[in-house]
């Protein structure tokens, strides 16, 4: 099968740049894994853990607030806890900006790709106050480290992490049999646990029961992250005994044994067809052949769960590469390999105001269905393309297309060019007739971004 | 020139290639039959209405120590019946409530206990399911329509840039934000259609669009980005200084004088832990605009609207010392229309002293504030009880018809 290298771009990156090359093999986009992380470096973003201390301070000061009796004191106090809110929501802002640049920036946005891929598959938002804004940082602790390196130690970071802990529940979850239920009254919470196995692992066709849930719920009382101290493993949480998951036995409460079943559940042989088929689905299609999961499956299971060893089947599976466009991509995507196409660099980004950001960007984006880091639920945004072209949603896109090349860059390239830029030499008779038509340079280049061909990858 | 209006052209083709009686869109009066003539808006209240700021128990002896700073003006707010009032931001609703087209439920909440979080509080509110919904999406109003024979697409409508779960699931549902818009000039809507016209999806998902979006703006506009933007933001602007819940509520009830029946929005910012006073009379006004728009734009069809704000929980009973309030439990429902039999308050009264309270520090809820949606939904639209206890709100008992609708 011949590797195309325009289809091959949008599929699986963020689509052609004028400013970038073209990816000229499988083995170009794999490069773009295994060699160090530039973008990381030139657009940081703060991880999640570093703002502990803020947090900390945070939750003290509106301690003080509730006890003073002073309403001069209550006022001033009221103001620091203002602005030190906006100070960490603004943080929001700064990682959005940076994940741009390095959209932008990224030769061909693989990296950046899976970034989305895997945090929507570790899919966890912090439920209440600040910590809100602070998503990316978990991400960029959690995730990103882990995407050239092995399934399992992303599992271990993304399930242990402080936000994961709060989005599925796990901080007040207790073993029934721990100080904290025989003095406390307190019990045991299964959302983690049932999520893991179902989402982020063996997949909610995989052989487990209901017992394992229970079971894997027992390993993980314990888990319990705090401002004062960061995450862990707490003695009065956790469950004594022995526990049996999935016919593995965890002899002793700790976090050494969460570790082991995490490792357990990653090895699952179900856990690889699950993988091996959300990734089929995300980059190549709703319905995948059989033999490409199969293909992907087996990478997976036989380097361990070593990511850049399964990428490299997925992309070298003449059924990943042969066929038309197909998937629609999500908002942010299509936001992403626009500003591309248009030739928008990390300099452009830097330009906008946080108010511009939050007009020409996350405000579409929400109109178009994604709410920035705000997923329905812990299984994240669907996948299926009749999801994402809705009438609002189509709408939303067409009329952001239309502005959206006005908006980042003053001198509009001529839309027969840009038509090359976005979609190679080769685009269909109607994208062409359509951009060699239109009335105005901004509503040709608009077409173009809103064509089935751009919108599809 | 107004934008090129696809569906219209589709209709009239579909005239000419095949019997009208074929046609969905040719036959009006089976439509109307199908679901009937009520019309239900669905509002979540998204945040946690402190139902007890709201509809306040002046007449509970336990209520003025509770909440000695807001429940100070009590000679402002509106008596209701002698034992409970109004808050007095709701100034505008009372000459419905005198017309019997305004009333509350108190003491309500769903089967969400003790986490108080919204994020759950608020999935299992759309859900309608005993206990956390996991990752089963589908809504009880999507439930409902699954029930219901002869619907179509914009029976259901879900407005607004919320994603409403409350209506998501396998039956199909109309969704447009009014902030969404279309705006094409002449040629740019050809190119675009003619670009589409090989991929089905697009063809017909624009074909809905323009439709859609042509009966929301019909006024001519310039097609130059510099004004769509201005345009743009300017629609930001105002549905921020109008509130974006009235600009919702005005195309809820543009839809509703059509073929919709059932439309669902929600009314945020309630959850208000600091300054009360201010947060909940800005979002009382907002719910009041809500009401007020549906009334006026609704018309003639106002007496068969039912208007039914629900919200994932109440808050606690006591002030806390940001003269606010926390996360609680049991809360209250707002009701309009002209559908209902309104002026009173409906529930059961738990009381407010130590020992009445859930947990010590909220109201105790005495119903399941699904039984008030169930009731509601056999009402309008003669949904089977069977159906609602099992499949629309699972586990849920109905009980006594509290007798809501007129």
């Amino acid at each position: 099968m011949q590797f195309d290298p325009i289809l091959a771009n949008a599929r699986f990156g963020l689509g052609p740049s004028p400013r970038h090359d073209l990816p000229l093999g499988a083995g170009d986009l794999l490069t773009e894994i295994t060699a160090p992380d530039h973008q990381a470096k030139a657009f940081p973003i703060r991880t999640f853990s570093s703002f502990r201390q803020d947090l900390l301070v945070l939750s003290d000061l509106h301690k003080q607030q509730r006890q003073s009796d002073d309403p001069q004191e209550q006022e001033k106090l009221r103001e620091t806890i203002r602005d030190r809110r906006k100070q960490l929501e603004a943080q929001q802002i700064a990682a959005f900006r940076a994940t741009l640049s390095r959209a932008v920036a990224s030769r061909f946005g693989f990296r950046e790709r899976l970034m989305l891929f895997w945090s929507d598959h570790f899919t966890a938002h912090a439920k209440n106050g600040v910590s809100r804004s602070l998503t990316a940082g978990y991400v960029e602790e959690a995730i990103r480290p882990h995407i050239n390196g092995h399934f399992a130690d992303m599992l271990k970071a993304a399930v242990t992490h402080p936000v994961m802990l709060d989005y599925l529940d796990q901080n007040f979850s207790a073993g029934p049999n721990s100080d904290a239920a025989v003095k406390h009254g307190r019990g045991l919470n299964e959302n983690l646990a049932r999520e893991v196995i179902e989402l982020h692992t063996l997949g909610v066709g995989g052989a487990y029961r209901q017992k394992d849930v229970r079971e894997f719920a027992r390993v993980l009382a314990g888990l319990r992250y705090k401002h004062e101290d960061g995450m862990k493993f707490r003695r009065y949480l956790r469950e004594p005994g022995a526990k049996t998951v999935l016919g593995q036995r965890y002899e002793t409460p700790s976090l050494q044994d969460v570790h082991a079943a995490l490792e357990d559940l990653a090895r699952h042989p179900d856990t690889a067809h699950h993988i091996a088929r959300k990734l089929a689905v995300h980059f190549v299609s709703d319905t995948p052949d059989d033999d490409l999961v199969g293909h992907i499956s087996q990478a997976f299971r036989k380097s361990g769960g070593h990511l850049p060893t399964v990428y490299a089947a997925l992309l070298d599976h003449p059924g990943a590469s042969g066929l038309q466009p197909g998937n629609i991509k999500t908002p942010i995507e299509f936001v992403m390999s626009s500003m591309r196409a248009l030739g928008a660099t990390p300099g452009h980004v830097a330009e906008l105001t946080e108010r511009q950001i939050r007009q020409y960007l996350s405000v579409p984006l929400t109109v178009m269905g994604q709410r920035w880091e705000q997923p329905l639920g812990p299984d994240g945004w669907p996948e299926e393309d009749d999801h994402w072209i809705t009438p609002q949603g189509l709408a939303a896109r067409i009329e952001w297309a239309m502005m959206v090349s006005y908006q980042l860059r003053g001198d509009l390239p001529d839309p027969r060019d840009f038509l090359t830029d976005a979609l190679g030499p080769d685009a269909s008779g109607a994208v062409r007739f359509a951009a060699t038509n239109a009335e105005t340079r901004w509503e040709g280049i608009g077409l173009v971004l809103a064509s089935p061909a751009f919108q599809r990858r | 020139m107004p934008p090129i209006n696809r569906r219209r052209f589709l209709t009239q083709s579909a005239a000419l290639g095949c019997s009208a009686a074929a046609s969905p869109l040719l036959t009006p009066i089976a439509l109307a039959a199908a679901p009937g003539e009520a019309r239900l808006v669905v509002i979540v209240l998204r945040g946690g209405m402190d139902g007890l700021d709201v509809v306040r128990p002046y007449g509970d002896p336990d209520f003025a120590a509770l909440r000695p700073k807001l429940a100070a003006d009590r000679a402002k707010s509106h008596d209701l019946d002698g034992f409970f009032a109004a808050h007095p931001a709701l100034d505008r609703l009372m000459p419905l409530w005198s017309q019997g087209q305004l009333a509350f439920v108190q003491a309500v909440s769903t089967p969400y206990r003790d986490k108080r979080s919204h994020f759950d509080g608020q999935d299992i509110l759309e859900a309608g399911t005993p206990g956390l919904p996991g990752t089963r999406q589908d809504g009880w109003l999507n439930r409902l329509l699954q029930s219901m024979p002869d619907t179509e697409a914009k029976t259901a409508f879900a407005i607004g840039r919320d994603t409403m779960r409350v209506l998501s699931g396998s039956a199909p549902v109309a969704n447009w934000s009014p902030d969404a818009s279309l705006t094409l000039g002449p040629q740019t809507a050809r190119l675009l259609e003619l670009m589409y016209h090989d991929d089905p999806v697009f063809r017909d998902t624009i074909a809905e669009a323009m439709d859609l979006s042509g009966a929301l703006r019909s006024q001519a506009a310039s097609f130059e980005p510099e004004n769509m933007m201005q345009q743009m933001q300017a629609t930001q602007r105002d549905m921020r200084q109008n509130g974006q819940e009235a600009s919702v509520a005005s195309f809820a009830a543009e839809q509703l004088r059509g073929a919709t029946r059932i439309a669902a929005f929600s009314v945020n910012g309630w959850d208000t832990h600091a300054k009360q006073a201010q947060g909940i009379s800005r979002a009382l006004e907002r719910i009041s605009d809500v009401i007020l728009t549906l009334r006026d734009e609704l018309g003639p069809i106002w007496q068969n609207t039912t208007v039914m704000a629900m919200t994932e929980f109440g808050r606690t009973v006591r002030e806390n010392g940001t003269q606010g309030t926390d996360h609680g439990t049991g809360g209250a429902m707002i009701l309009a229309g002209g559908a209902i039999r309104g002026g009173q308050v409906f529930g059961r009264w738990p009381g407010l002293s130590e020992g009445d309270l859930y947990e010590r520090r909220d109201l105790l809820p005495t119903a399941d504030v699904r039984s008030y949606a169930a009731w509601t939904l056999r009402e309008l639209f003669g949904a089977d009880v069977a159906n609602l206890e099992t499949s629309v709100f699972p586990g849920l008992s109905m009980g006594d018809n509290p007798r809501l609708i007129l």
